[in-house]
Formats: structure tokens, sequence, C-alpha cells
């Protein structure tokens, strides 16, 4: 049992330090800027406008949910302008981030690791390294790069379609007018929520993306440990994601 | 020159190369020969530092590998083209950008890159497929472009990992005549991992042969087809009753 344990920690101490040193790796080829800066507008375009699909379809039924649950709670005991209220904080601070980082876990964690991952089995890594590139430069920077600096504008078109959502719910479905609505989505409004809901999407765009290209690259060979690393990828970057969650919300709130 | 120094490398429990030694002349074409799973391909790798030994060393025009710093094991690896067993083309990427991607690296002028991007496809006989993709071609075409990528780098030193094997004869008949080919117009040294004793015949100034970790013998074709080393003849005869013998040497290599 001891063991067992002490060899549980040994490996998890060994995966840290590899992932250490991964992150290391890509710190140093930001100096590269020669390999990795003409790839990653691509990149962007793949990771970041791509996606912007799938978390607005997630956002709209989130606002229109969060909305007639508001009412179905508020009714008869809280004024339903507060409706517009829970709307936005939830919207902005958390659901936003969280739903749309979680859906882009699976579309983009698991693309990556598997693209890599069959990049690796069919030596296309080996055959770059041998032309004098990198991988490091040419594969993983300009994806991690792409998922930082793209899903904080994922998140937002995210919040505005939730919030937008959940207005339409309110005076379609709802005894309520705009103006009630907007009276309680200002109410308790500051420009904290949007930032804060920012920065989280921006570092699970990090984690989301170094996940998947450590999952990719440590594939060894086969098709099985190609879908071994996808799915890895999406589970660790769910549960890092959850973690991050609550993190920033001690950290900034 | 090339020269590998009683080089030790395992993965796991298994010792693959068991103090390989092996030294590969200016100007001419060394074929590594072995059994599936021998070590070749392991000890090409080292020589573009894709691997380090666990002991030992390989040492390219008097640079220890894998003692080089990144900067300079880049530039080593500028002057070394590597042809993959499944050519290992960027799928992503058309023929000619799979070519133009290390001259790229080289930051040479576009134009320059486009008319060596020609010149290397007319030299494996693939003129115009420029636009295609990898996935468009069959097996033999994507070995050739590989062939083209390496070619394109202008490199001192061509590797060859398993250029001929998967293919049908007469494909790897036109393989072996471009490598010939390559070495005759270009003069490029060479390293040929194969076990195609037809390749090794007609591609090799010299053949090595490795066994059990080891470089069993090294000579010419004429001295290897002449051989009186049992292990070496039952290779190259390729006679089944070697086969139960070849399976336990590499067992004990794995031991």
């Amino acid at each position: 049992m001891y063991e067992l344990l002490a060899g549980r920690v040994a490996g998890w101490l060994a995966a840290f330090g590899r992932l250490g040193y991964f992150v290391a790796s890509v710190g140093r080829a930001l100096r590269d800027v020669g390999t990795w800066g003409s790839l990653t507008a691509g990149q962007m375009r793949r990771v970041g406008v791509a996606s912007v699909p799938i978390a607005l379809f997630i956002a709209a039924f989130t606002g229109i949910v969060l909305a007639l649950q508001a009412s179905y709670t508020f009714t008869g005991a809280v004024p339903l302008y507060f409706v517009g209220t829970l709307v936005g904080k939830t919207v902005m601070l958390e659901l936003g981030p969280v739903l749309t980082g979680l859906a882009l876990a699976g579309r983009v964690g698991a693309n990556v690791a598997a693209e890599l991952g069959t990049m690796r089995v069919t030596e296309q890594v080996d055959a770059l390294e041998t032309l004098a590139y990198d991988p490091i430069s040419y594969l993983v920077v300009p994806r991690v790069l792409a998922a930082t600096v793209m899903f904080p504008f994922v998140v937002i078109l995210a919040m505005a379609m939730g919030v937008l959502s959940g207005w339409l719910t309110a005076v379609n479905l709802l005894d309520l007018s705009t103006a009630e609505f907007v009276r309680g989505l200002k109410l308790f409004y500051r420009f904290k929520d949007v930032w804060f809901g920012l920065v989280k999407s921006a570092s699970f765009g990090l984690t989301i993306s170094l996940v998947g290209c450590v999952k990719g690259l440590s594939v060894d060979r086969g098709a099985e440990a190609v879908g071994r690393a996808a799915t890895d990828a999406v589970v660790v970057s769910a549960m890092l994601i959850l973690a991050l969650d609550a993190f920033w919300a001690i950290v900034l709130l | 020159m090339i020269i590998f120094r009683d080089v030790h490398k395992s993965f796991g429990s298994k010792r693959v190369l068991q103090g390989f030694s092996l030294e590969v002349r200016d100007g001419e074409t060394m074929v590594i020969l072995g059994y599936s799973g021998s070590g070749k391909s392991v000890a090409l790798k080292h020589i573009v530092g894709l691997l380090e030994p666990d002991q030992g060393e390989v040492e390219v025009d008097g640079q220890v590998v894998h003692r080089l710093e990144r900067r300079e094991l880049m530039a080593l690896r500028a002057n070394i083209g590597f042809v993959f067993q499944f050519a290992a083309l960027l799928d992503s990427m058309t023929v000619g950008d799979n070519i133009a991607l290390g001259l790229r690296r080289q930051r040479l002028p576009e134009d320059e890159i486009h008319e060596r991007v020609g010149e290397a496809l007319s030299l494996v006989d693939l003129a115009g497929t420029e636009d295609r993709y990898p996935a468009e071609l069959s097996g033999g075409m994507r070995k050739r472009v590989g062939i083209a990528r390496a070619i394109a780098l202008r490199p001192r030193y061509l590797l060859y990992d398993e250029p001929t094997t998967g293919l049908d004869p007469v494909t790897a008949a036109v393989i072996d005549q471009l490598m010939v080919r390559a070495k005759r117009k270009l003069g490029i040294s060479g390293v040929v991992v194969t076990h195609d004793m037809r390749s090794a015949y007609t591609v090799g100034d010299r053949i090595a042969m490795l066994y059990k970790g080891l470089v069993r013998q090294v000579g010419t074709v004429a001295e290897i087809q002449d051989t009186r080393d049992p292990a070496v003849r039952q290779f190259i005869e390729g006679r089944p009753e070697a086969a139960a013998d070849a399976e336990a040497s590499l067992g004990e290599v794995a031991s």
C-alpha cells in the first residue's frame, strides 16, 4: 500500500517535472519569432474564429435557461427585474467563461492532442527536427499563443450572446420590459465582472492548448495512443479549468 | 565523415545497440543491414541527434552530435538530409511547401527556393506535382517526394531509413536508381538502412551487417557477397532455417 502510494506520488512528481520542462521550452521558443510568427494567425483562425459558433450556441441556451430559472425562483419574493442582474452576473462571472472553456477543452484540446499525436507517430515531428526546426517553436508556440489570445475574444462574444438571449427570453416569455431587464442588469454591474471573466478565459486557453500539446507530443506509437492522448487532453483540461476557476475566485474576488 | 564509437542504446529493458562502431567515409554510400527490430533506424537517428546514446558517441565532421548546443545541432542538421521510412511528409502542406520547408528555414530568397523545389522534383521524376497534397500521392511517389525534400537542401550527407520497404519491386528499383543518381549527380555521402538485399547491392559502396547490437561484418559489396560468416550468409541468402536463429539472437539482444 505504502509502496503503491509512493509510486503514484513519484509518478505525479515526474509528470509535474516534465510539464515544467515543457513550459520552460515554450518560454525559450518564444524567442524564435521567425518560426512561429507566420504560423500564429492561421492557428488563431482555427482555434478562435472556428470556435465562435459552438460558444454562441452554448451561451444562447444558457441565457434562456438562466432567465427562466431566475424568474421561477424570484416570483413572489424578489422584484422580477433581478432576472437581469442574475443573467448578467452569472454569464459574465461564471458560465460564459467556464462553459465555453469546457466546450473548447473538447473542441480545441482534443484536436491539438490528436493532430500532434498523429504527427508524432508518422514521424512528421522528427522530420521537422531534421529540417532544423524546433517543434516547440513550430507546433506548440503558435497554438498556445493563439488559444491564450483568442479565448477571451470568444468568451466576450459568448457573454454578449448570453445576455442577449436572456433579455429576449425576459421580454418575450416573462412579464418583464426591456427597461426593467436593463435596470436589473446595471444594478450590481462592475467592470471587474467582465475583465475577471476574460482573465479566466485567457488562463483556460493557455491551459487547454498546453495540455493538448503535451499529450499530443507524448504519444509514442499507434492509433490507440493517439486516441488516449485526445481523451486525456480533454479530461485533464476540464479538471484544470474547474481548479483554475476556483483559484481565480479566491485570488481576484 | 561519420563515426560511431562504441554506441550503446537501450529502451527500457531492451538493449538495442551494444557497442556499435562504424565509420562512413566521405563520398561513399554505406548500407547498414540487419533484421527488423535490430536497431538500424535507431543507429541512423543518432546521426542527426534525434536520439542520444546511453554510452559512446557519434561524430559527424569532427563534431560529437550529442554534445552540441541546440544552435550547433540545428546547423549540423541543415547539412544532413533524412529520408524517412514512410516519407514523413507534412500532410497539411502541398508537395512544393514540404520541399521548401527546409529551404525557408535557411532563409533563402523565394525565387531560389522555387528553383530548387523544381530541380529536386525533376531529379525524382515528379516535376509538376508541386501543388498536390501527400494524401493524393501513391506510397512510391511519397517516398520520392521525401527524397526530393532531402536533396533540395543540398546536404553533405543523405540518410535513408528503409527507402524501399513496402514498395513493389519495380517502384523499389526506381527508388534505388534515384539514390544512385542522387549520389552520382550531387556527390553526396549516404547511409542507407535496409533489409532489402537487392537494394543494398545496387546502392551500396560498402555494407555493414548489424547483428546483436554490434557490427558483425563490414566490407565492400563483393566482400559481403563472398562472406564466410554464417550469420551474414544466412541473412543475405534469406534462408528460412536462419529465421529461428535470428529470432533467438534478437531475443538475446532484448534480454
